[in-house]
Order: C-alpha cells, then sequence, then structure tokens
C-alpha cells in the first residue's frame, strides 16, 4: 500500500514539474548554449548539457511534459475507440460481434510495431515539431484500441445476459435507456482499467518510436527523443546525466504499473 | 483436419483482406505515381505514359488491385524505392537473419521465463521467485531500444536483447498460471495424498496448463518480431525488423506493406501451429 502511494506521489510531483516547467527551466528546451556543448554538470546546467549545448535539465522538463501529457491523452483515444467498437459488438451481438472480433484478430495478429511505422511512413515525415506529437500520439491512440476492445466486448456480451439486462427489459427499458442506464455505467471499471494499463505501454512505445527517429520531431524533446542521447555513447557513457531520461522513464513505467494494480483490483 | 482447414480458410482470408489493403495503402500513399523518370527531359508525353502503364500507375483503383495482387500472387513483390533492389531478393536475404534472431531470442526467453516460473512455483524458493519478479518487473519497465543499446555497449550479442524483451511476459504468465492451478483441488487432493512435488508438477499442473502455455507460445512469436525492429537496428543487425525501419525512413511503402503482410503470416502461422497442438491436447484429454 505505501508503495503505491510513493508511486502515486511521485507521478504527481512529475506532472506538477511538468506544469511549472517553464518557471523551473526558464531557458527553455531549445535554447543553446554554444560555448558549453556536452559540459558537465554544473550550477547553471544541473543535468548538464547535450553536444548541441542545449540545457539538459530543461529538455528533460519539457520532454516529461509532451510524454507525460500526451500517452494518457492517446490512451483516453484508445479507450474511447476501444469503448465504442467493443461495446457495439457486445451489446449488438451477432454478426456485427463476429466481423469485429475478426478484425479484432487481425488488428492483434499483426506485430503492433510494424504496423504502427507502416501507417507513420504513410504521414509526412517532415512536419512541424508540434504536429509530429499530434500525429504520434494520435497513431498510438489509433492502433491501441484492439486488446481493449475485446475486453469491452466480452464484458458487455456478458452484461447483456446478465440479469439486470434481463429486468431492465422486463420492465420494458428501450435499447438505448439500456445501454445508457445499465450497460455503459458497467462497464466503466473495465474501461478505466485499460485506460490505465495503455498509459505506460504508450510511454515505452514513443520511447521505441523516437530513439528510431519516428517519433516527435526535433527540436521538441520527448523522452524517446532524449533517449537517442545513448546511441551516442558507443564507446561509454560519458556523463552519467545522461542517464536521467532513462531513469525518468522507468520510475515513471513502473509508478503507473503500481497503481494500474490498484486500479484493476478495484476494476 | 476439418480444424485444420479452418485454420488455412482464416489464413487465406487474411492474405486477401491484407493484399487489398495493402494495394490501397500504396494506391493512396502521398507520392504515388511520381517517377524521378518523370523529371527526364529527353523523354516525350508518350514515352512518359508508356512508362506508367508499364509500371501499372495509370487506371482506376480496382484495376490497380488487380493488377497488385496478381503480381504478388506470381511472386514479382515489386522493387524497392529505397533501396532499389528486388523486394523478393531482399526478403531471401534478410529472413534467415531475423529467423536466426527469433530462434536465439525466444530459446532464450522461454528457457529463463518457463524455468523460473517453475522454480518460483515450487515451495521453499520464495527468495527465487522475488528475485525473478524483481528482474522481470524492471524489464518492463525499460524500453525494448535502450536494451538494445544496453547489449551493444556491453559488447553482447545483439539477438539475446529479444530474449530479455519477451522474457518478461511469459515469466509473469507462466508463473500466475502455475500459481492459479497449484490451488486447483485436484492437485491440492494430490498434495494431501501425499505425492511428491516433482509428481505433482508433472503429473497434475502442467497438463492442465499446457494448453495455455502453447497459446502464449504463439503469442511469444509476435512479441519477439515487434522486437526484432528496435533491436536489428541498433545493434546493426541485417533482418527484416532493421529493413522495415529503413522502409520507413525511405518512405517506401510497398516494400513496408509487404513487410508488415510478411511478418503478419508469420505470425498467424505461429499462432495455428500453438492453436492447433492446444487443440490437440484438449482432444487428447477428452478422450
Amino acid at each position: 500500500m505505501k508503495i503505491r502511494i510513493a508511486a502515486l506521489v511521485f507521478l504527481g510531483l512529475l506532472a506538477l514539474g511538468c506544469v511549472l516547467a517553464g518557471w523551473i527551466a526558464p531557458e527553455g528546451y531549445a535554447e543553446q548554449f554554444r560555448s558549453e556543448p556536452d559540459a558537465a554538470c554544473s550550477r547553471a546546467h544541473l543535468l548538464g548539457t547535450d553536444d548541441l549545448g542545449r540545457d539538459r535539465f530543461a529538455r528533460v522538463l519539457y520532454g516529461t511534459r509532451v510524454s507525460l501529457l500526451l500517452a494518457p491523452a492517446a490512451a483516453l483515444l484508445a479507450t474511447v475507440l476501444a469503448g465504442l467498437i467493443g461495446g457495439a459488438a457486445g451489446f449488438f451481438g451477432g454478426q456485427l460481434e463476429g466481423w469485429v472480433m475478426a478484425a479484432t484478430d487481425l488488428v492483434l495478429a499483426m506485430p503492433w510495431f510494424f504496423l504502427l511505422i507502416t501507417v507513420r511512413a504513410l504521414l509526412p515525415l517532415n512536419v512541424a515539431p508540434a504536429t509530429s506529437v499530434g500525429i504520434t500520439f494520435a497513431l498510438l491512440g489509433c492502433l491501441g484500441w484492439a486488446g481493449a476492445a475485446r475486453v469491452v466486448c466480452a464484458d458487455a456480451r456478458a452484461l447483456c445476459r446478465s440479469d439486470l439486462a434481463l429486468l431492465a427489459r422486463a420492465q420494458g427499458a428501450s435499447g438505448v435507456r439500456l445501454l445508457w442506464r445499465h450497460i455503459l455505467p458497467n462497464l466503466k471499471p473495465a474501461l478505466y482499467a485499460q485506460f490505465w494499463i495503455s498509459i505506460p505501454v504508450f510511454i515505452l512505445t514513443e520511447a521505441n518510436l523516437g530513439m528510431l527517429g519516428l517519433g516527435v520531431a526535433e527540436p521538441l524533446p520527448s523522452w524517446g527523443s532524449l533517449l537517442r542521447e545513448l546511441e551516442s555513447c558507443s564507446t561509454g557513457i560519458t556523463h552519467a546525466a545522461v542517464l536521467a531520461p532513462l531513469a525518468l522513464v522507468i520510475l515513471t513505467v513502473s509508478s503507473f504499473q503500481l497503481a494500474v494494480r490498484k486500479k484493476e483490483i478495484h476494476a | 483436419m476439418r480444424r485444420l482447414g479452418q485454420h488455412g480458410l482464416r489464413i487465406g482470408l487474411v492474405l486477401v483482406a491484407g493484399g487489398l489493403l495493402s494495394a490501397m495503402l500504396v494506391r493512396t500513399a502521398p507520392g504515388y505515381g511520381v517517377d524521378e523518370q518523370d523529371l527526364d527531359s529527353r523523354l516525350n508525353a508518350e514515352s512518359h505514359r508508356a512508362l506508367h502503364e508499364a509500371k501499372g500507375m495509370d487506371g482506376g483503383f480496382l484495376r490497380f488491385c488487380v493488377a497488385w495482387c496478381g503480381r504478388v500472387l506470381h511472386g514479382d513483390l515489386g522493387t524497392s524505392a529505397a533501396l532499389n533492389e528486388p523486394v523478393r531478393q531482399l526478403l531471401e536475404e534478410r529472413i534467415p537473419e531475423t529467423a536466426k534472431t527469433l530462434g536465439e531470442g525466444l530459446g532464450l526467453a522461454w528457457t529463463l521465463g518457463l524455468g523460473l516460473a517453475l522454480l518460483s512455483s515450487a515451495p521453499g524458493l520464495r527468495g527465487v521467485e522475488w528475485a525473478a519478479w524483481f528482474v522481470a518487473s524492471a524489464l518492463l519497465c525499460v524500453p525494448a531500444a535502450v536494451l538494445a543499446i544496453g547489449f551493444v555497449l556491453a559488447g553482447a550479442p545483439g539477438r539475446l536483447a529479444v530474449g530479455l524483451i519477451v522474457f518478461p511476459k511469459v515469466f509473469e504468465f507462466t508463473r500466475n498460471l502455475l500459481a492459479r492451478s497449484a490451488v486447483m483441488p485436484h492437485v491440492l487432493a494430490a498434495r494431501a495424498r501425499g505425492v511428491g512435488e516433482g509428481r505433482v508438477l508433472f503429473r497434475h499442473v502442467l497438463p492442465v496448463t499446457a494448453r495455455q502455455i502453447f497459446a502464449l507460445a504463439g503469442v511469444s512469436v509476435c512479441m519477439a518480431m515487434a522486437a526484432c525492429i528496435p533491436v536489428e537496428v541498433l545493434c546493426d543487425l541485417p533482418g527484416i525488423g532493421q529493413l522495415a525501419w529503413k522502409a520507413a525512413l525511405g518512405r517506401d511503402l510497398p516494400l513496408l506493406v509487404m513487410l508488415t503482410m510478411l511478418v503478419t503470416l508469420a505470425t498467424l502461422a505461429a499462432n495455428t501451429a500453438a492453436e492447433t497442438l492446444s487443440g490437440n491436447l484438449r482432444g487428447g484429454e477428452a478422450r
């Protein structure tokens, strides 16, 4: 229990850091200190600078803002899609359910990363940084619904066959009323759980995409693009501060996983 | 036999649907129909038209789809625009490398995952269970690309990174499965009758969980294939994953959709094999 509270406190502090990024690091993520490229940690630069002389601490803060705000947004999109597709399939059943489940099977059979880079390649690669953020996380949300839809469909089907649905029908409730008043409120726990489960998955996927150069475009930082610095350490890690984004990713994902377990139990 | 037929039909339907979808993606992709030869001022309009016709760039969408699927069925997978080589040749060169990566990675993942899950289920080995759980949980929080870089920095064979990416999922699933099976009534009854732990595991627990473990084996192929992209790119292994990444950066959509279809087929084949095996087990249990 204590460790879960610690995880939630850590996530809260991180979110606060993102909100106050402009105040904590006023120099911004793109400002270059040309006389100090690849500098070690100092008072002026808490985590040193990268090879272009940009303050690493500021970039980590702004990168956290991008990754931590947009992964939940993508998770929300995926959950809404899963709720709509899976919920409709489970509620209406019959052929619609068969077709939706076949589509879900097809999407799940495709290795996600292959599908993601295929669709990413369809879209322009040389776009404005803000657009690349939108594209990256919209893609994650649009392609990450399948697993959750399967769970929601099974839940909706079970609810439609449950005593409460039978009773509502016996009392003359229409299909819309049954869906709105009885099925949807009971699907909420499953949807919450899927939402919380998706966040760490999307954080890690963005990190992988960013490291391969297919994520958020420079100079806007994200955890993925910050981790690309590790690629240049082929001869060894010169400054330990290079590892700061990695430590943050690991801590954040593990905090989410600890929080998710609690949410799952509640669900 | 009937089940095999059903699986074959399913794979066939996926092929048709995937083929049409791929053709649609290629046809509607930005830049389709633009050829660098269009910029050659020495060629007149008729030559340009003839070139377009030869490449099947003119005509309606349906005609394009039929022509594209026909070419694929005849083994002509097209030419990669980014690498300027026939797709078929690229695949022939790179499939063995990825197969090797998958083999070694999955071997490591299953040896570690299943082995540690079995050890964790043994009474009196709580330390092993906690250590394995900690390592698996930590690995779940590390991006696959970072693990690959770690292997490069350590000078370790990059292929094994795939194993460490898949291992936590195998371990967590099989550990939970074994823990759930261990409290089933027939297992408790066997223990109450004084049956040894080894016999309980191999005669009462594993037969019950085998079907789900086979299903996980199919899914783990899909996970390993997805992990191949960052691992092969960062560890410089010339396989399918690296090819997909190059195709994505070069916006070589024909190559990319072909790779995605190929990988989907491989995944479906793995899942079908796993389902057939688990179906045989169920049949055996029923008899």
